[in-house]
C-alpha cells in the first residue's frame, strides 16, 4: 500500500467516522441525564430521511441537516414521553423507538428510493489543507465534518464547566438531592433526551447528504448501535468517543476499499467486520472499567412527586 | 382553578382495566397509521378494513396467520424466559438463523436419512446452534461484564452475514441460475402439513414447547429461582441464587427456541435456506414477548395477532402498494403506546381543585 493509498485511507476514515460520531455524542448527552435511548438507530433512519426530503424541497443542505435534527429531536421527545412521562421502561421504549423509526424512514422513504438531493461537497480550507499529509486527511472535508470536528471540545466544556452541564449530570448521578436543590431534574432529563437527539438525526442526516448523496432503505446498517456500544466504549467521555468513531470509520473505510479493490474474500465476510469489533471492543471496554463509570441511576425512571 | 395531580395505586389494576388500556393503545396506533396512509395518498378507512380482512377474513387467510405465528410464538416463548431473568437478549434474530443454518447443515449432509431419524437430528442441531449462540453474550455477560443489549444486537448482524456467505458460496445450488439459495431439501428433511390445511406439524412443537415453558416457570424450583432473580439480582445475590448460571441457562434455551423456528421455516415453509428465511421474526418476538407480559398464554394470542397484522400488511401491500414497512410502523407505534398506556396500572390522575 503506498502513502498515498494511506492518505486516502485515513481522509474516508475521517468521513465515515462522522455520522457515528454525532450519533454517539448524542447519546452521551441523553446518557448523562440518566435516559437510555436505545433509539439511536430509527432516530438516524428518520434523521435521514428528513434531511433527504428537506434538503430536496428546499434545494438546501443546511436546511436538510437542521430537519434532520429536529425530526431527530421530534423521535427521541415520544422516547421522553413514553419514559419521562408515563414511566415507561427505557430499554422496550427505545427498542420500540427504533422498530418504528427504522419502518417509518423505509415507509416514507419508498417513492424516492435512487433518487438524490442537493448534499454536502468537500469544501477544501484554506492554507490548512495545503499542510502535507495532515492536510488531505482533516482540511478536505465537507462542512459537517468539521462541525464534528469541534463538537467533542463544546460538548466536554459544556458539561465540565456550564451550570447546564451540572445539571444535566446531576439529573444521571444524584436526581433526589437535586430535587430537593430545587433543580428542575425532568426539565434537564428532557433537555438531554432532545438535544441527544438532535445530534443522532444530524449523524443520519450526514448518510443521506453527505455519504451516500442518495436515498436508499435501510441506510444506517447499524450504525446506531454502534454508537450505543461506543458510548460504554468512550466512559460517557467526548473525547474518548472520537477515537472510537474513528476507529470503526478505518474499519468500514478499509473494508469498502478492500471490496473495491476486488480482494478474494466474499464481501459478507468483510461486512461482519464492524459488528465483530464492536463485540471485541465492548468487551475489552467493559472489562477495562474501574468501577462503574456509567451514570449512577442511568436506565432508571424517577417516582413522579405529588 | 384545579390541578391534576399523580398518584400511585395502592393495587394493581384489575383485568378490565388492563384490557381497557391494551384496546386504547390499539386503537391510538390505529389511528396514526390511518394518517400516515393518508399522507401517502391511500384511502385510510379502506386500508384498515382491507389489513383486517387480509388478516382475519376468510379460512385461508387464518390459516396463513397460523403459520406466521409459528415462528413468531417461538422466538417469542425464548425472548420472555430471558425477559424473566431481566436479561435482554435482543437476538432472537441471529439465533433464529444459527438454528436455520444448524438444521440446513443436517439437511443437506445427512439427506438420505429417514425423516423419523433426520427430523429430530435438524430440531436438535438447530437448538444446539441457536443455544450456542445465545450462550456467546451469556457468558460475555457474567464474565466480562458486557452489555448483552449490543453484543446479542451485533450477533444478529453477523448471523445473517454467516448465513448470507453459506448461501452465496459454499452452500449454493448449482443449479439455481445464480440465485442465493440451497437445493431444496430431501422429502426426508421437510416438516409436513397437517391432513389438508397448509399449517405445518410445527403446531404441535409450539403446543408442546409452550407447555414445557409454562410448567418450568410455574412449577419447578429453577423457574421460581428465575422470577426471584429477575426481580432483584442483589437479593438474588444474597440468597445464594446461582445467577450466572441462570443467565447461562435462560441464553441457551432462548436461544435454542429461536433455533428450532429457524429449522421449522427452512425445513417447513421454504424447503431449502434463501436469504429471504429473515423477516424480522426476530424481533416482533420482543414485540410480542413485551405485548404478552411475558406470560407463555398471552404469547400464544399476541404471536397470533402479530401474525395477522403481517399477513394483513401483505394483503394491503399488493392491493394498495402500500410499503411493507408499514408493518413495522404498526408494531412500534403498538408497543410504544401500550408502554404509555401501562401508566395507568400503576397511577392514576387527581383533578383537585386548589385551596
Amino acid at each position: 500500500m503506498t502513502s498515498e493509498m494511506l492518505i486516502l485511507l485515513m481522509a474516508a476514515t475521517i468521513q465515515s467516522g462522522t455520522p457515528i460520531l454525532y450519533a454517539t455524542l448524542g447519546e452521551i448527552i441523553t446518557e448523562k441525564s440518566g435516559v437510555l435511548n436505545l433509539g439511536v438507530e430509527g432516530i438516524m433512519m428518520v434523521g435521514a430521511l428528513a434531511g433527504f426530503l428537506a434538503a430536496k424541497i428546499t434545494g438546501s443542505p443546511v436546511a436538510g441537516v437542521l430537519a434532520g435534527g429536529l425530526c431527530g429531536s421530534l423521535l427521541a421527545g415520544v422516547h421522553g414521553l413514553v419514559c419521562l412521562g408515563f414511566q415507561g421502561n427505557q430499554v422496550v421504549s427505545g427498542l420500540a423507538l427504533t422498530i418504528l423509526g427504522t419502518a417509518l424512514a423505509n415507509y416514507l422513504g419508498t417513492p424516492y428510493v435512487g433518487q438524490n438531493a442537493p448534499g454536502f461537497y468537500p469544501v477544501p480550507l484554506p492554507v490548512l489543507s495545503q499542510v502535507p499529509v495532515l492536510g488531505p486527511i482533516f482540511f478536505r472535508h465537507d462542512l459537517l465534518v468539521y462541525g464534528s470536528f469541534v463538537a467533542p471540545a463544546l460538548i466536554w466544556i459544556f458539561m465540565k464547566y456550564s451550570r447546564w452541564g451540572l445539571g444535566l449530570r446531576t439529573a444521571g448521578e444524584n436526581p433526589e438531592a437535586g430535587a430537593a436543590a430545587g433543580i428542575p431534574v425532568v426539565g434537564y432529563r428532557w433537555a438531554g433526551i432532545l438535544a441527544g437527539g438532535f445530534l443522532m438525526g444530524i449523524g443520519g442526516a450526514y448518510l443521506s447528504l453527505a455519504y451516500t448523496h442518495i436515498w436508499t432503505t435501510g441506510l444506517s446498517a447499524g450504525r446506531g448501535w454502534i454508537a450505543v456500544a461506543l458510548v460504554i466504549f468512550a466512559f460517557w467521555k467526548p473525547g474518548r468517543a472520537v477515537v472510537g468513531a474513528y476507529l470503526f470509520g478505518g474499519v468500514m473505510a478499509f473494508q469498502l476499499r478492500l471490496q473495491a479493490m476486488g480482494a478474494n474474500i466474499p464481501s459478507s465476510l468483510l461486512l461482519m467486520l464492524p459488528y465483530g469489533l464492536t463485540v471485541v471492543v465492548l468487551t475489552l471496554a467493559s472489562m477495562r472499567q474501574r468501577g462503574d463509570q456509567a451514570p449512577a441511576v442511568l436506565g432508571v425512571n424517577l417516582e413522579p412527586r405529588d | 382553578m384545579s390541578v391534576l395531580q399523580i398518584k400511585r395505586r395502592q393495587e394493581p389494576l384489575f383485568i378490565w382495566g388492563s384490557c381497557l388500556i391494551f384496546l386504547g393503545a390499539i386503537v391510538l396506533s390505529l389511528g396514526i397509521s390511518s394518517l400516515l396512509l393518508l399522507i401517502q395518498d391511500r384511502p385510510p378507512i379502506q386500508g384498515l378494513v382491507l389489513l383486517f380482512q387480509g388478516a382475519f377474513g376468510s379460512r385461508w387467510a387464518l390459516e396463513d396467520c397460523l403459520v406466521k405465528a409459528i415462528p413468531i410464538f417461538l422466538c417469542s416463548l425464548g425472548v420472555a424466559i430471558a425477559f424473566r431473568l431481566q436479561v435482554w437478549n435482543i437476538g432472537a434474530e441471529g439465533q433464529f438463523a444459527l438454528g436455520a443454518v444448524g438444521a440446513t447443515w443436517i439437511a443437506l449432509n445427512f439427506g438420505t436419512l429417514p425423516a423419523p431419524l433426520l427430523i429430530p437430528l435438524m430440531l436438535a442441531t438447530a437448538g444446539i446452534f441457536g443455544g450456542l449462540w445465545g450462550l456467546i453474550p451469556a457468558v460475555l455477560k457474567t464474565r466480562l461484564r458486557t452489555n448483552e443489549i449490543i453484543t446479542t444486537l451485533m450477533l444478529n448482524y453477523i448471523a445473517i452475514l454467516i448465513l448470507d456467505y453459506l448461501v452465496y458460496g459454499p452452500w449454493k445450488d448449482p443449479v439455481s441460475f445464480g440465485f442465493p439459495m440451497t437445493e431444496v431439501f430431501s422429502d426426508s428433511a421437510i416438516v409436513g402439513s397437517i391432513g389438508a390445511t397448509r399449517i405445518n406439524w410445527g403446531l404441535l412443537l409450539c403446543v408442546v414447547f409452550g407447555v414445557m415453558v409454562w410448567v418450568f416457570l410455574r412449577f419447578t424450583r429453577l423457574g421460581y429461582e428465575l422470577k426471584a432473580s429477575g426481580e432483584n439480582i442483589n437479593a438474588a445475590r444474597y440468597a445464594r441464587l446461582p445467577y450466572e448460571r441462570l443467565v447461562w441457562l435462560v441464553m441457551i434455551l432462548s436461544g435454542a427456541l429461536a433455533g428450532s423456528a429457524g429449522f421449522l421455516e427452512a425445513s417447513a415453509s421454504l424447503n431449502r435456506l434463501q436469504p429471504s428465511i429473515m423477516v424480522g421474526y426476530g424481533y416482533t418476538a420482543i414485540v410480542v414477548a413485551w405485548l404478552a407480559r411475558l406470560n407463555p398464554l398471552y404469547i400464544g394470542i399476541a404471536s397470533y395477532l402479530l401474525a395477522g397484522l403481517r399477513v394483513g400488511v401483505e394483503h394491503i401491500q399488493l392491493d394498495l402498494q402500500v410499503p411493507a414497512a408499514f408493518g413495522g410502523i404498526m408494531e412500534g407505534l403498538i408497543l410504544l403506546t401500550l408502554l404509555a398506556g401501562s401508566f395507568f396500572n400503576h397511577y392514576r390522575l387527581v383533578i383537585r381543585r386548589a385551596p
